[in-house]
């Protein structure tokens, strides 16, 4: 017989320390420095969250210490209105891009996406390496402009024209900050687009002998999904961020409209569209929403089907709908200008492939809950923060039925009502994905186990503070309270001030509460168990080799697969699972069609 | 009482996969046994080709943007002002093109180079060489193009059409400055007998693929400004 597993042996260990820890070609170091920065820039997201709750709950209250992060923004400790938005748009950018997307696409799939197919490494280890500390330069950039002149840019994440392109007669921030912010995100897209031009090359040319691609588990599905959005996202932000600069140092009129006054001075620039800032913004804009959370869909099927020990209903189904998410995500930005003076024709035509975007993610809900029902789930805190995600994906995405449609947009666009609907469907039901990924893989990550009771724990508390905290956004926006005010003295919303005390109070507490996780984290990193191979029992390819795996993955050899990635609830001579690189015969009729 | 007795699984150690359900096998990325100096030439890599196809797919979405934001540009506004374009920058399609032609010529002569017949080709860079020689011409014929807009006080930000105009070429001769340095990888590649004959092609695909950019961006200009 032939011998069908192959040496592997692209690149050499590492010997000096900065090859080995700084500027490593392993993409398993590079996955974890993804993941430092995710969390490092969730630290700082998170604290500023806190800093802006505190404003809304309780306008005059002195933070002290505040006026060290800003003397003008911060007189006597106080938030000025600018401030507050200034912290509001570091808040968004640093969440949605140095952490949405960060950690679940770029940590996780780098560090498993290359050992779930099999390979030694990327096809490109460089380019991965460059991509890391590409984003990099782009978070310190970003973060620079706290530091710079008036402070960072106050036009909200999206940074819409023509506020982001008339300079800094529009407002603290409005000249350098949004330069810096602008060429910070262009940054960004080029580690992005590097990272996913390795994800695609891995995916589609390093499988191993076996491995065909509906064999892939749906993490790497996830991940190899999300590259083609970013691949198609980024690559038209990038432009669009050349275009700012260019309107800010260059004097062009992209975005700038003739004949604006602003602060009592007439803006030199001449007829430009404001309108196409926000198409191209959107463009991006929207598939990032599902860049941030069909990594987390991905992961969380593979956390659960390791737990539920058994497979779901259909594997086949679950890839189809993640990539109609994919391709349905470009065709609905509109919906975020049904209000921006859009042909209300063209509003409708955004309106219908957005509800019909909800079908394959109704799918995905409907396998999972019914794959789940019946099934004698292990309840750890990896499994507890994927049905945690299930719950927010549902409650976040209901709200979006309502948002869809112009007629009701008109008068919810701009209040917390959407900025509920996107914390819950984006922004936690992520960050759950995240958790739920890190507690499941840590052990082969680090070579130790976390403490189950503080992850339990940390569940608890996220769980029900996040609900806390979110849901009463959905009834402030009915009542009319808009998004972006720094403070409520009309009559209307001053008898919302209390709503907004709780939502604060659960805020801080749903924060601090994060801090058991990191503790969790550091501390199991040095003191944890010592975890075996396969703690979970799982399939994949990731639980066959050490833990943690060696510099080349599986130690100069590459795994032949013989399997689907999810043999459990089969009678085999380990347990009631079948490992996808084991050469064990699987009962007919077991196997998945 | 009877008593039932699960018999082991039989497992097979020397069992070979079969090919999965659908979709292609894996494996493809796995170095030919054999070895030798001529396979590894010949050998081609995927990943390096998909890798490019992913590359282009990227530039053509950036493109796409930058030439939506010109029709949206020029659609919204009344300050829209046409200019003649350049006649150097015709000059500058025909080295282009020329160079896209001497390297599907060098491409052969290194193919055969590299099947051993070294005998018959003779110094296989040379034509590479005219290639990266005539890129270059035609990065400079570029730069003349802009000095002479600028020379009328045609500048970058005079009028979107002339914004427009910088900046699609401008970032167009950036990216053929890339493929620049890919040729100029391949010539000192093949210099040290290593080039891959993978390396070439995704070289050869980037460079067309800046000639036909290049035919889109002259007709939308053309057209638009």
């Amino acid at each position: 017989m032939p011998d069908i597993s192959a040496p592997a042996a692209q690149h050499q260990a590492p010997t000096s320390f900065i090859r080995k820890h700084v500027f490593s070609l392993d993409h398993k170091v590079i996955g974890k420095q993804y993941y430092a920065l995710a969390l490092l820039a969730a630290l700082s997201g998170m604290v500023l969250s806190w800093l802006m709750r505190i404003h809304l709950g309780w306008t005059n209250a002195r933070i002290p210490g505040l006026q060290w992060l800003s003397k003008n923004g911060a007189p006597g400790d106080v938030m000025t209105p600018e401030f507050y938005l200034q912290l509001m748009t570091m808040h968004g950018t640093i969440m949605v891009f140095f952490v949405l997307t960060t950690a679940p696409f770029a940590a996780f799939g780098n560090y498993f996406l290359p050992i779930q197919v099999g390979a030694e490494d990327m096809p490109f280890p460089r380019f991965n390496m460059m991509s890391f500390w590409v984003t990099f330069m782009a978070f310190l950039v970003l973060m620079l402009s706290f530091f710079l002149g008036d402070g960072p840019t106050l036009g909200g994440w999206t940074q819409y024209a023509p506020l982001n392109a008339v300079g800094a007669v529009a407002g603290p921030g409005q000249g350098l900050g949004v330069v810096l912010w602008a060429t910070s995100i262009g940054l960004f897209c080029i580690g992005q687009l590097l990272g996913s031009l390795n994800f695609i090359s891995t995916t589609l040319d390093l499988r191993v002998k076996g491995m065909s691609l509906m064999r892939l588990p749906l993490s790497a599905w996830a991940w190899f999904i999300t590259s083609c959005m970013g691949l198609t996202a980024f690559a038209v932000l990038m432009p669009a961020c050349i275009l700012v600069i260019l309107d800010h140092l260059a004097g062009t009129s992209f975005f700038v409209a003739s004949g604006l006054v602003l602060n009592d001075q007439l803006v030199p620039h001449s007829g430009g569209s404001t309108l196409l800032w926000q198409h191209l913004f959107w463009f991006f804009g929207h598939p990032e929403v599902y860049i941030a959370i069909v990594p987390g869909i991905g992961i969380v099927s593979h956390v659960l089907m390791a737990n539920m020990r058994k497979p779901m209903l259909s594997q086949r189904v679950i890839i189809y709908c993640m990539g109609a998410l994919a391709v349905l995500s470009y065709m609905v930005y509109g919906h975020h200008m049904f209000v921006s003076g859009m042909n209300p024709i063209s509003a409708l035509a955004f309106s219908f492939p957005t509800l019909v975007i909800t079908i394959p993610a109704t799918i995905t809900v409907l396998i999972w809950v019914f794959s789940l029902y019946g099934s004698r789930l292990r309840i750890n805190s990896a499994s507890l923060f994927a049905l945690g995600f299930i719950s927010m994906f549902v409650s976040g995405g209901v709200s979006g039925f309502f948002l869809a449609q112009p007629s009701i947009d008109i008068m919810l666009h701009a209040t917390y009502f959407v900025v509920g609907h996107f914390h819950m469907v984006m922004g936690v039901a992520a960050m759950f994905g995240i958790f739920a990924g890190t507690y499941f893989w840590f052990p082969k990550m680090t070579g130790r186990m976390m403490n189950e009771t503080l992850g339990k724990v940390h569940f608890w508390l996220s769980f029900v503070g996040t609900y806390c905290i979110f849901m009463p956004f959905h009834y402030l926006g009915m009542a009319g309270n808009v998004r972006r005010y720094s403070s409520f003295p009309e009559d209307y919303l001053q008898p919302l001030i209390p709503v907004h005390r709780l939502i604060t109070i659960a805020a801080l507490l749903t924060g601090a509460a994060q801090l058991i996780f990191v503790y969790n984290l550091v501390h199991s990193r040095f003191r944890g168990q010592s975890a075996p191979d396969n703690p979970w029992e799982a399939t994949s390819l990731e639980w066959s080799t050490a833990t943690p795996p060696p510099f080349d993955n599986f130690g100069g050899k590459h795994p032949v697969v013989y399997h689907d990635p999810y043999q459990y609830g089969v009678e085999s001579s380990v347990g009631d699972y079948v490992m996808q690189a084991s050469p064990e015969q699987v009962k007919s009729g077991q196997e998945e069609k | 009482m009877a008593t039932t007795v699960h018999q082991p699984p039989q497992i097979d150690p020397q069992r070979l996969p079969d090919h999965g359900h659908s979709g292609n096998d894996g494996g493809r990325n796995l170095v030919p046994g054999d070895g030798g100096r001529r396979v590894a030439l010949e050998y081609s890599p995927p990943p390096s080709s998909t890798a490019m196809w992913v590359v282009l797919y990227a530039i053509t979405m950036m493109f796409a943007a930058f030439t939506s934001a010109l029709i949206v540009r020029k659609g919204s506004s009344l300050d829209w002002r046409t200019f003649k374009l350049p006649s150097i920058l015709f000059l500058n399609t025909g080295l282009l093109l020329a160079s896209g032609v001497t390297l599907e010529v060098s491409r052969r002569r290194i193919a055969a180079f590299l099947r051993n017949l070294e005998n018959k080709v003779r110094n296989p860079a040379r034509w590479l060489l005219v290639t990266f020689f005539l890129g270059l011409l035609f990065v400079a014929g570029q730069y003349v193009a802009w000095s002479q807009l600028s020379a009328q006080g045609l500048y970058l930000a005079t009028n979107p059409s002339s914004s427009f105009f910088y900046v699609l070429t401008a970032t167009h001769a950036l990216h053929v400055l890339g493929g620049l340095a890919g040729l100029g990888y391949v010539i000192r590649k093949l210099s040290k007998s290593s080039l891959r004959r993978s390396t070439l092609d995704a070289t050869a695909h980037y460079w067309h693929f800046m000639d036909a950019l290049w035919l889109y961006l002259l007709l939308l200009l053309w057209i638009k400004v």
